[in-house]
Parts: C-alpha cells; structure tokens; sequence
C-alpha cells in the first residue's frame, strides 16, 4: 500500500514539483513570476476557487433538505433516497456534462421554460455561462455530500431530537441546535470532496464553461497541450494544489474540534 | 428549591405501532412527590407509556392528567415534563453546562439566571467544576446525572426516567440508586422509573407497576407484590418462584387438599380455595419455603440433589423432584441440620402457608421456559 502511494503519487507530485522550479540555465523562481505576473492568470485562479465555493453552497443547500428527507424517512425510503443519491455517480462525468449541454442550451427545457412562462423574450441558452456551469456542477457533485452526510445520520440516535423537544425546543430550534450540529461533521467531509472536485473537473468547465469562462485546469492544458511548456504547467498545478490544499486542510482543522470529534 | 406538586394519572392507555398493539389499557396513578416504577420484562411496552406521557407518541385511545390538566392536545414541548433517556441522549457537541441549560434556553430565560440555575444543578448533583466538559469526557454515572440535572432544570412538574442504570455497571448502580433517592427526595417532584430489573425497582419505587405484554398484572407496594402476588407472571417475575403441577381434591370453607403431579402426594393448604375440584393448577412457592431433609415425612417429596451454590449468607440448591420438575431451595448456611452432597437422594417439604395457587391457563410457553430453568 505505501509503496504504491509511493509509485503512483508521491513521485510524479515530487516530478511536478521539480518541473515547476525548472528554468534553461537551472532552478529558478521564474515560472511562478510569469504565472502571478499575467493578472489574467490570477483571476482565473479566484473564478476556480469561487467556482469551488458556489458549488459547495450549493450542494449544501440541497444537501441539508435531503439529508433532513432521510433522516425522518423510514427504512425503506432511507434505502430510495441512498440509491438514487448514487445514481448519477453510475453514468460518467462526460455522458453527464454531455446531457446537460443539452438541458442547458437554447433550445433545452430551461430555456423553453422560461420562454413559456414569459420571463424571457427570446430562448436563451445558459451555456457558456458561470450559473449554467455552476447548475451542472452542483448535480454532478450532489452525491460527494448526500454519502457522507447519510453516512453521519444513520448512526445517528432519534433521542436527541427527541431529548430536544421534550425540553421545550420547537422545531427551527431543534434545527439550529442539534439536526445540524449532528450533520455538521458529514457535511465538513463533504465541502472537502466537493471542493476538491469541483476545481479539478476538466471536462465539465471546458464543455459547459466555454471560451468565457476559463478555470485553472483549462490553463494547464493549454500550456502542456498547446505551449509544450511543462514547466510553467507545472507551476500553474502546485499553485493549484497549494491553494485547494489549504482550503482543505483548514476544513480538514475545523473538522477536528473537539465539539466535533466522535460525534453520533 | 420550592417543592413542586403535581399527580400524574394516567387512565385506559392503548397504543399500536403498525397494527401490532404495543401496550392496552394501561391505567395507574402517582400521587405528588411519590415515586413510582414502571416494572416488566424487556418488550413489554414500558418506553411505549413513557413516551406516551411524554408527547413523543400519541396513543390511539386513554388519558394522560398531570396536576389535573388534561395533556391531550398538549405539545410535548409544553407539558412542562423532565425525561432522562434510555442513553441519556445528552447533546455531544454541547458542553454539561450548555446540555443543563437547554430546557432553560427553550423558555428564554435570562442568560445570568440560566447561569445559576445550572450553578445550582451542579452542585446539586455533585459536579461543580465539571460545567466546561463534553459528555463524552465523562463517565457512564456522571453523563447520567448530567442527563437528571438536564431533565430537572426547568423545574417540571414530573420527572421521567428510562432505565436509567441500563447502562452502568452492578456496582456503581447501588450508589448511584441512593443518590437519585436523596436528589428526587430534596426535589420532591413526582417521579416515574421504567425498569426491567425488580430489585432497582424495589429498593426506589414506593409503588410498582407491573406489566407484561402491554397489559398492567398488578399495582401495588414492592412487599405486596411479594407476598400476594395476584398472578402468575407476578409471581415468577419478582423474585423467584418453583411451579408445581397439581390438582384441586378436595376443597372446604377453611382448608384445601392438592394432589401433586410430581410426586402424587397431596399437600393440604390451611385456607379456602376458590377452585372447583377436579381443576389443574398451577402451586408456586419462593425457595426459601422449600426445605430440605435426610429423611422422608408425611409431606414430603423425594428428591434428588443436582447442584449446590453458596450465595451469600444461603445455599442454594437445584434439585429434581421424581417426575424431572425442577425446584429451588434455599437455606441458611450458618446453623443448618442437614447438609445434602451432590446427588444424594433427599426430601423436601413445602411450606403450605406461603404457597400461591394459579390456573394452569395462566402459563405461557415463556414462563413454562422460565419456570424449567429453575
Ligand atoms: N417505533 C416502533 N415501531 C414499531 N414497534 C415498536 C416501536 N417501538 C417499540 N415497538 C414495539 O413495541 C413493543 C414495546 O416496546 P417498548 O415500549 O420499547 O418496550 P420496553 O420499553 O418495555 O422494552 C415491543 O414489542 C417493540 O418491538
Ligand atoms: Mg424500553
């Protein structure tokens, strides 16, 4: 096992590294210079993270509605709710991003919609847009926070909302004070798989995003694909994971509070 | 802290989970400040009433009065009841002090009163200084005494309490049984306990209440029970109690003769029996009215000794009467005649006093198990 973490992770990420300070006369800083120098290349790294948060926000807010939906369902509908939670995780990333091109376009049910309720003049596509990219990316990433978060509830005791009740708590504060306190750990593991994903999913920015809207990997590709500057790429891919990874690990830190720590 | 008064009665109650009738016509009463346990093998429906008091439920038919107001349509958030739960259910990412406060938050109280208040608590239950600790940082007793203070901090008119030494082990619970008796006693709220183990019910309760399978068999004081045990179950659920098979042969206005299966000697009881003649029955009697002798009397059965243990002051003996009926004896080990080694043949008598009579109808294919263990 360590040795294939060692194989398989640690030396093309020791590999990248090296690349990254590689200049024609030796190491050198010059590669990070040229990336923080482009302020192009800087605003696509804060649309990737933004990107990232959006669709944790959104995860999250249909995340909490259905972990809630489980939570007060009876065995047979816990089982219907985990599995079509895992469906869309059955059809790839691509068949996915495919499918909502189609949703999204100027001639898909959104646009149509729209026309018909008479919000919008003319059909509109949201292809090419940050809301259309964002609306697929929130489905494709749903299941990353449902799992954990039905991982958290079903070990869960229905006591302490009980408890709650019978001392004199209504029902928003049952809610606030102990519903989300309990799923709070299931949703922490859930932003880091969210998060993570959402900022390295190629695919998906490069079909529905478009020309518009650029995010890091896109860059990437475009200097190992395109420039053949592997250098560069590589530093452009260290500020990337520098970047998510202290998001992550401070997640990673939050979720280790002691009021958090062997919860349920 | 001002005594709080409040009589819970609770009239007819019948509650079904899916079709299956969980507990039915379940009545009793507690007076203001008594305590009283609910008392039944595992299953027999004494959470069901519980949370039915409670509000968790709403049982389909019977009535719930606390302090003589109706709970009926009553919330559970506002039946002004404590309850501390089977696993105490104390929040885990709250601190003891914040898990005391709750109920008080619920009813807005003032931030510096909530303070004292649970300043007051923890002393009261012996844990000042422990406020800033998470629960799962304390122990088994001291998370169930959080899980009393928690229940008993807004001042309920009654307080429930769900096996609540399920958890802890033998030794601790002793301890931990006085403790609850002197805090229920300096509060003096009117206390309901669900057990399943009668001895934790009889040294708590000043009146228990019997169930099994969903119905109450008897109410009455822990000695009563005891001693007039008015069914079967009653019988062989406190304490323990040998069966034996007999026959009615005989009855008259102030005496009755049986025929036991056993043995086929008959045992006169020095009492009316309301049994016509001819009726099987069921003759039960504690192992401390069974004695054992090296020689045969008049009364007695033959036996043959299977196994002897010390327990305590008494020695218990497992012995086995002619027909493969099992019975227990127990006696005094200090000062005894007779001594019997393992598998001797011996003879036991019954003391006819103390013996109690049921319909054999009264047995279920459980308590026959029951019965055939001891
Ligand atoms: N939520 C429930 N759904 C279905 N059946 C239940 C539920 N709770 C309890 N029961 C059934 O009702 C009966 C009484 O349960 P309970 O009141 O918990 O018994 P006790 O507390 O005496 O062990 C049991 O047969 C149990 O299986
Ligand atoms: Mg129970």
């Amino acid at each position: 096992m360590l040795l294939l973490s060692v194989v398989f992770f640690a030396t093309p990420l020791g590999l990248l590294l090296a690349f990254s300070f590689a200049g024609p006369t030796g190491v050198t800083l010059d590669n990070f210079a040229e990336f923080f120098g482009d302020p192009f290349n800087f605003k696509v790294l804060t649309n990737t993270m933004r990107l990232g948060f959006e669709t944790v926000i959104g995860t999250t807010l249909l995340g909490i509605p259905i972990g809630l939906f489980y939570w007060h369902s009876g065995r047979r509908m816990r089982q219907v709710v985990v599995f079509l939670s895992l469906i869309p995780m059955l059809t790839s990333n691509v068949v996915r991003t495919f499918a909502w091109i189609v949703i999204l376009s100027r001639q898909g049910p959104i646009s149509q919609a729209l026309l018909g309720l008479g919000l919008t003049g003319a059909p509109t596509s949201l292809l090419s847009t940050e809301f259309g990219l964002l609306l697929a990316m929130v489905q494709i990433d749903l299941p990353l926070i449902i799992l954990p978060l039905v991982a958290i509830l079903a070990r869960t005791s229905r006591q302490l909302p009980e408890a709650a009740e019978v001392a004199g708590a209504g029902h928003w504060r049952i809610l606030v004070t102990v519903l989300l306190p309990m799923m709070l750990p299931g949703l922490l593991a859930g932003w880091i798989l969210v998060f993570a994903s959402t900022s390295a999913s190629y695919v998906t920015q490069a079909a529905i995003g478009g020309a518009r809207n650029v995010y890091v990997p896109q860059l990437i590709t475009r200097q190992v694909g395109v420039l053949f500057n592997w250098p560069l790429a590589s530093a452009i891919a260290m500020v990337l994971l520098l970047s998510t990874g202290a998001l992550l690990m401070a997640l990673a830190l939050i979720s280790r509070h002691r009021r958090l720590v062997g919860h349920a | 802290m001002a005594t709080q008064s409040g009589a819970l009665l609770v009239d007819g109650l019948t509650h079904s989970y899916g079709g299956e009738l969980a507990i039915q016509d379940v009545s009793f009463d507690i007076a203001p400040g008594e305590i009283v346990a609910l008392l039944g093998p595992s299953g027999c429906g004494k959470s069901t009433v519980l949370r039915a008091i409670a509000g968790l439920i709403q049982p389909a038919q019977g009535q719930i009065m606390l302090a003589g107001k109706h709970l009926g349509g009553v919330a559970a958030r506002e039946r002004g009841i404590g309850m501390v739960f089977q696993n105490y259910a104390l929040f885990p990412h709250l601190t003891v002090e914040e898990n005391v406060a709750y109920p008080l938050a619920c009813q807005h109280v003032p931030k510096a009163a909530r303070k004292e208040r649970v300043r007051e608590l923890l002393a009261l239950i012996q844990l000042d200084g422990f406020g800033r600790r998470l629960p799962r940082e304390l122990s088994g007793g001291q998370q169930q005494r959080v899980a009393v203070a928690r229940a008993l901090a807004a001042s309920p008119a009654l307080l429930l309490l769900d096996e609540p030494f399920g958890a802890l082990d033998r030794a601790l619970r002793f301890d931990l049984q006085v403790e609850m008796l002197r805090l229920q006693k300096s509060v003096g709220i009117t206390t309901l306990i669900v057990t399943h183990d009668q001895e934790e019910a009889q040294s708590l309760a000043s009146r228990l209440v019997l169930m099994n399978k969903g119905h109450v068999e008897q109410i009455d004081t822990p000695s009563t029970v005891y001693d007039r045990p008015k069914t079967l179950f009653v019988n062989s659920f406190i304490g323990q109690a040998n069966q034996l098979r007999a026959t009615v042969v005989e009855t008259k206005a102030e005496s009755a003769v049986l025929k036991l299966d056993a043995s086929g000697s008959s045992l006169t009881l020095a009492r009316r029996l309301d049994y016509a003649v001819g009726v099987r029955i069921v003759l039960t009697c504690r192992p401390e009215q069974v004695s054992v002798h090296a020689a045969a009397t008049a009364t007695s059965l033959p036996a043959r000794l299977i196994v002897s243990v010390p327990l305590g002051p008494t020695l218990v003996h497992d012995l086995e009467l002619a027909d493969g009926t099992q019975v227990r004896a127990s006696q005094m080990r200090s000062g005894a005649a007779f001594v019997p080694s393992l598998g001797d043949q011996v003879h036991v008598t019954i003391d006819a006093d103390h013996c109690h009579v049921f319909p054999v109808h009264s047995i279920s294919p459980s308590e026959l198990n029951k019965g055939a263990k001891l």
